[in-house]
């Protein structure tokens, strides 16, 4: 299905299932510890051997020789696999530097080895005997250092410099003005289940079961980097322990399960071991910006400039954390520039909302502090400045865009109008309490996307699709969406995600995967009801799918009857088109309320309040997109307060790689969390008229925790995250 | 981790007999500091001996109107143990503060005594680390070292020793007792259990191979309003930047020890006695030949404003 | 012999095909009531002997979920988490960090929770484990286990069951009396299911998809059933 006019009246627009705060139907299986994930496959054949993966020691260099003696020797070891006997391996399409490294080093802890045996103890015994001999070269570890060198990117998604009228004559003219810098540091995506792969060969074909975002990406990957044809391999991916980027590309685990459990004969699982995740996997780069904002007198925004630098490993692509501030803010004066950096740290890439998420971090804090220089209400400045048309093409819309309601709601209901404009002015026992606000914005992505809808005599409806549900809710919203077209109960419903024989889907990723592959299931389904209606010889336009009966023309026949003889089986996909598309700009917004207290004696930070305001088009559940949106809040927290990937910058690498050296919120980090959703549908998106949100909760928060750190104690803080050492001089003084 | 064997003791004197016995052997109770080491194989036991099940998990008076605390009594019950709860507030406190609830319910008195450094380098076997290899050279200095020591470090070794517990022992002037490979016991004040690393940081505690601790005896109750702040960047289940313990009596004279700055819970008598003049007075004295970093030099002012807040909250 | 195009993949990983799911779990478990493997491979080499220690072997017996098992020939070095997920091939238990920094792998041992990725199963002898296995299944919930559903107190699942076992000890401990860090009375004789107290002892249990709110609602619900 070609989706090249907008949205008209369809069966979605029932809402009897779509729509509704359902209970996720993969919850059982998941609250029972029955839902199986990568690592866990015991149901699907035989006992397999495990690998156990061998880091690089050094960020960048040779290794010079690799005594493997001892550890061919150790008790229960079956293979090892280096670069010097795997074969030639290409580089993914999506990847940067090679999952199996040797003799080059390319990054700290790059894989150079993996160890196969009988079972885990004897595996990673085995690899702690291998003796790595190491020649180190030079590298570079700082972006601060290395920003002087950055250079136009090769490799990037949106233009290096974008420039509306003349920001230079604008910001110098202007009468109010403020020119910042900020930074952001590397992140870890840091998802509950390490990456792992059992991989498995059956002649020249290869099954892995893996935990992965993207499954066709990935088994186009796969193939990719061992030489084999692409249907030559299978991948499985029903379950995902957290991604938020991390999975979004074939990573060591799958690779090296692939080539050890060729090596041993048999089915190898890996996981990558927690220490080694920060290091061998991909993060967040850091960013330094400079944002330029000049406004009248009046509060208008006549210029508006954003720089962002960040570094990456050769071939790698920037943080375009400039992206929003194309869309965000009026302004006829306008440039942004994206340079990066040649940085030998581990490789830098997607995590949850790129580009926005650290944006976001530094152009709202500007906000903020733009708003004070003008005398103005932080919501009110954002309120003057808000757009309805592209600010670089104004004869370009958005399709709808509700950032004002966003705000005006959010303020109401979060109490805004009492907060103080003037710092350090409330006192709760030995907190300072201040309130923060900030814009969330995130561009709404779309992907084509495929399913497979099977009927059965028992009136169940079966879906099929390749698309992944990495805790997004994707088994549920799929099985509303295929519930509502053809007129049945959820519990008549089974959806199949995360196998590569299934058909292509959008995947997991940029937040376009709720709409996009709901779409492509509606296209499915559309063609399941046009088979159904001609089977039983009803008018496929007017029949009326509802309660497990189809009718029309006064009769009314049972669903199934229509797969009586055989189960009918039908394929299709969504496909945007991209005229269509762009004619107008898709983007989701929001609005974040935080308050939070400061302690006046130690300045340690804690969020007592947090809302989410969301404009995002249909609201598929409402139950499990609020989890989404509160869930993505507290990841923003962490880049607010704790998160840092602290980088050596002798030696080259993420010095606290585990969980209790990388931060990230815990329980009592949290409180209470509040999502309002506007009544938003987007008939522009799709036939599902719904957009992303998973993205969208993270985008702004950080900012709104700053600034809300700010109102509380005076100290405005640039560089995240927001710990109390950058506070604590700012503080009055003690006793 | 390395293979090793294992058996389990049925007496303090056999544990410690055993120990000396079989060459590279280790004691285990509650494991969550060893088997995270062993993994990582920074600790390569060759033999396991549990003395998780010794009969020392019982808290009871002592004819000195203090307490003994059973070396294997784990945090859980050592925190809400109703005698410690009331007269040694402090100790509770900073058990509470000390891990999540599932550790507590693992670890025990004594193995959270020799617990060992969080310090990142320690824990990453491609790096150079005096304590965890000796004359390799230390990979902080220089490196990350924000969570690192300020005082009572060395050109060897910049690690700081992590446990809550301890802060309060020390302020509580608890007695570590012991019992050697010969049977023979001794009583180590907490004050002299743990060695500054000088160039050795390799020797953490002046225990002697194959010696077990058996118990921890605090002294009676001295009274006292018992506070323990302990400052993280998150809210809970994080080791501390810093933290205060301190005991305040109701003429403003009192005793504090702090935690995240030192190789071992740091209490100097003769800063405490200016407790009577604030905050300022005894950190001064505290931090006398402190040494801290660039990234960690907050320390200093972190620990005299915390100590701050918490006389004014003793004097409440 | 593994054979991939055998597999039956989808009949343990469809939220729509419980009815299997159940079937194939219990012939599983009754297959693997005993785990036994002689170390296959070459043995240390005398030559190597110092840097190669040849595996150490124990037999264990513990009660897990009101079930006695018998663990044959078990490394020494098996964690509880790996004799659970592995050797007894129960994988609800989660392995999120293997040291003790995330609680994924958080069982009820005796009554307590504890990491059981922190500790060696042949620590474990005579012990009773409970795990989210022992809690509930898919059609007969446990209460916490209907409330982390009802109120969405998970997203991606892999930290669940280590949240859920966390969860119903720490009602337990609140209403044992055993005091917390944020607990204002150490002397009190018994404490309220506050939020405040909830996510302060659930602190030990990182939910990356971050649906804290929700879990301290569905405890909450929990608690206040119980009361």
């Amino acid at each position: 299905m070609k989706f090249d006019t907008p949205a008209t009246t369809n069966p979605i627009d029932q809402l009897k299932v779509v729509g509704k705060p359902l209970d996720r139907v993969d919850g059982p299986l998941k609250v029972t510890g029955r839902a199986p994930y990568a690592y866990e496959r015991h149901d699907v054949g035989a006992k397999p051997a495990v690998g156990y993966v061998l880091g690089a020691g050094i960020a960048k260099g040779r290794i010079q020789a690799m005594d493997l003696a001892a550890a061919k020797r150790a008790p229960g070891v079956l293979a090892i696999v280096t670069a010097e006997n795997a074969g030639k391996l290409e580089l993914g399409k999506f990847n940067t530097a090679k999952l199996l490294g040797g003799p080059d080093i390319d990054h700290y802890h790059q894989a150079i080895a993996v160890v196969v045996a009988e079972t885990f103890e004897q595996a990673r015994a085995a690899a702690g005997l291998i003796k790595v001999e190491y020649a180190p070269t030079q590298g570079a570890f700082d972006l601060a250092s290395a920003r002087d060198g950055a250079v136009v990117p090769k490799n990037a998604n949106a233009p290096a410099d974008t420039a509306v009228g003349d920001f230079g004559r604008a910001f110098a003219a202007a009468a109010v003005k403020l020119d910042e810098s900020y930074t952001t540091p590397d992140h870890s995506h840091a998802m509950m289940e390490p990456h792992a792969s059992m991989a498995a060969w059956e002649g020249d074909s290869l099954t892995v079961w893996t935990s992965n975002q993207m499954i066709a990406w990935a088994a186009g990957d796969i193939a990719k980097t061992l030489g084999m044809p692409n249907g030559k391999v299978r991948v499985i991916s029903p379950y995902i322990g957290g991604g938020f980027g991390s999975k979004l590309f074939v990573r060591a685990d799958a690779v090296i399960a692939a080539l050890a459990a060729k090596a041993a004969g048999r089915p190898v699982k890996v996981a990558l071991p927690r220490p080694l995740i920060a290091n061998n996997t991909t993060h967040r780069p850091a960013t330094i910006q400079r944002v330029r904002l000049g406004a009248g007198s009046d509060g208008k925004i006549t210029a508006i400039g954003h720089e962002t630098w960040s570094g990456n490993l050769p071939d790698g692509s920037p943080e375009e954390a400039v992206a929003q501030t194309r869309l965000l803010y009026a302004g006829a004066n306008r440039m942004t520039a994206t340079r990066l950096a040649l940085l030998d740290l581990p490789e830098g890439n997607a995590m949850r909302a790129p580009g926005e998420a650290p944006g976001l971090m530094a152009l709202e804090i500007a906000m903020d502090e733009m708003a004070e220089k003008l005398g103005m209400d932080p919501i009110e400045f954002r309120i003057l400045n808000d757009t309805q048309v592209d600010p670089e093409d104004p004869k370009r819309p958005f399709s709808l865009r509700q950032l004002t309601e966003c705000y005006r709601t959010g303020a109401e209901k979060f109490g805004w109008s009492a907060r103080r404009a003037r710092t350090g002015q409330v006192r709760d026992g030995r907190w300072l309490v201040g309130m923060g606000a900030a814009s969330a914005f995130r561009n709404n992505l779309t992907m084509a996307s495929g399913a497979r809808v099977r009927l059965g005599s028992d009136g169940v409806v079966t879906v099929e699709t390749d698309m992944t549900d990495i805790g997004t809710g994707s088994y549920t919203i799929i099985a509303q969406t295929a519930a509502e077209m053809m007129g049945v109960p959820l519990e008549k419903v089974v959806v199949r995600l995360g196998d590569s024989s299934f058909p292509a889907s959008s995947g997991s990723g940029g937040q376009w995967g709720a709409n996009s592959s709901t779409a492509g299931v509606y296209a499915a389904c559309v063609k399941l009801r046009e088979a159904v209606a001609g089977q039983l010889g009803f008018d496929a336009a007017t029949a009326e799918f509802a309660d497990g009966e189809v009718r029309g023309g006064g009769k009314s026949v049972p669903l199934g009857d229509a797969a009586k003889a055989r189960e009918i089986m039908v394929e299709d996909k969504i496909e945007f088109d991209k005229e269509m598309t762009n004619s107008k700009q898709q983007s989701t917004f929001g609005a974040h309320f935080v308050e939070v207290g400061v302690d006046v004696a130690t300045a340690e930070v804690r969020i007592r309040r947090m809302l989410a305001v969301c404009s995002a088009g249909r609201i598929l559940n409402p139950k499990s997109a609020r989890s989404q949106v509160i869930g993505a809040m507290v990841m923003g927290a962490g880049a607010a307060l704790m998160e840092e990937l602290a980088v050596d910058k002798t030696r080259g690498f993420f010095v606290n790689h585990d969980l209790a050296g990388y931060e990230v919120p815990v329980h009592a980090d949290i409180p209470h969390q509040d999502v309002i959703f506007l009544d938003d549908t987007d008939p522009m998106s799709s036939p599902m008229k719904a957009k992303g949100v998973g993205e969208l909760g993270i985008c702004g928060v950080a900012a709104a925790i700053a600034n809300a750190i700010y109102n509380a104690s005076g100290a405005r803080v640039r560089d995240y995250p927001v710990t109390l050492d950058k506070i604590l001089d700012r503080l009055p003084e003690m006793g | 981790m390395k293979a090793f064997s294992f058996s389990r003791a049925s007496t303090p004197a056999e544990a410690a007999a055993s120990a000396q016995r079989i060459e590279g052997a280790k004691f285990v109770a509650g494991g969550t500091n060893l088997l995270d080491l062993m993994k990582l194989e920074i600790e390569t036991p060759t033999h396991l001996i549990d003395v998780s099940k010794l009969k020392l998990d019982t808290i009871e008076a002592t004819a000195e109107g203090g307490l003994r605390i059973g070396a294997m009594v784990r945090n859980t019950d050592l925190a809400a143990d109703a005698r410690v709860r009331k007269d040694y507030a402090l100790l509770s406190r900073a058990l509470l503060a000390g891990a999540s609830g599932q550790l507590r319910n693992k670890a025990t008195t004594a193995g959270n005594l020799l617990q060992r450094t969080r310090c990142p380098y320690f824990y990453d076997t491609n790096q150079p680390c005096n304590k965890r290899s000796p004359g390799s050279g230390c990979s902080a200095i220089g490196g990350f070292t924000r969570m690192l020591g300020v005082v009572g470090v060395s050109d060897a070794c910049i690690a700081t020793n992590p446990s809550d517990m301890a802060i309060a022992m020390r302020a509580l002037d608890a007695v570590v007792e012991t019992v050697s490979p010969e049977g023979a016991t001794r009583a180590i004040p907490i004050a002299e259990l743990h060695r500054l690393p000088g160039d050795t940081p390799h020797i953490e505690t002046v225990l002697t191979p194959g010696e077990l601790i058996t118990a921890v005896t605090l002294p009676k109750p001295v009274g006292g309003k018992h506070v323990y702040r302990k400052v993280r960047d998150r809210a809970s289940y994080a080791f501390a930047l810093i933290s205060v313990g301190a005991i305040v009596q109701p003429d403003g004279s009192g005793r504090v020890a702090v935690g995240g700055v030192a190789p071992k819970p740091w209490r100097v008598e003769a800063a405490e006695k200016e407790m009577v003049r604030g905050a300022k007075a005894v950190t001064d004295g505290l931090f006398a030949g402190a040494n801290p970093t660039h990234e960690n030099a907050f320390k200093l002012t972190l620990v005299q404003r915390t100590l701050d807040a918490v006389l004014t909250e003793a004097r409440g | 012999m593994l054979r991939a195009s055998n597999l039956r993949e989808h009949d343990m990983t469809s939220p729509g095909d419980l009815e299997l799911n159940r079937r194939d779990l219990m012939v599983a478990a009754a297959a693997t009531a005993a785990v036994a493997s002689a170390p296959s491979g070459a043995g240390a080499q005398p030559a190597a002997a110092a840097a190669v220690r040849a595996p150490s072997k124990a037999t264990v017996s513990m009660m897990v979920n009101g079930e006695a098992r018998r663990l044959v020939d078990l490394d020494t070095r098996t964690t509880l988490l790996d004799a659970l997920r592995e050797s007894l091939q129960m994988p609800g238990t989660k392995k999120g960090c293997d040291h003790g920094q995330c609680g994924a792998c958080t069982v009820i041992v005796d009554g307590r929770r504890i990491n059981s990725c922190l500790s060696l199963a042949v620590m474990h002898e005579g012990e009773s484990v409970t795990t989210i296995e022992g809690l509930g299944t898919p059609d007969n919930l446990h209460a916490m286990q209907a409330a982390f559903v009802k109120h969405d107190g998970y997203q991606c699942g892999y930290c669940t069951p280590g949240q859920i076992c966390s969860a119903v000890a720490v009602l337990d401990e609140i209403k044992a009396g055993v005091p917390s860090h944020v607990t204002a009375d150490l002397t009190a004789a018994s404490y309220d299911p506050t939020a405040d107290e909830i996510r302060e002892r659930m602190s030990g249990n990182i939910c990356r998809c971050g649906a804290y709110s929700n879990i301290v609602d569905a405890m909450s619900e929990v608690a206040g059933r119980r009361a």
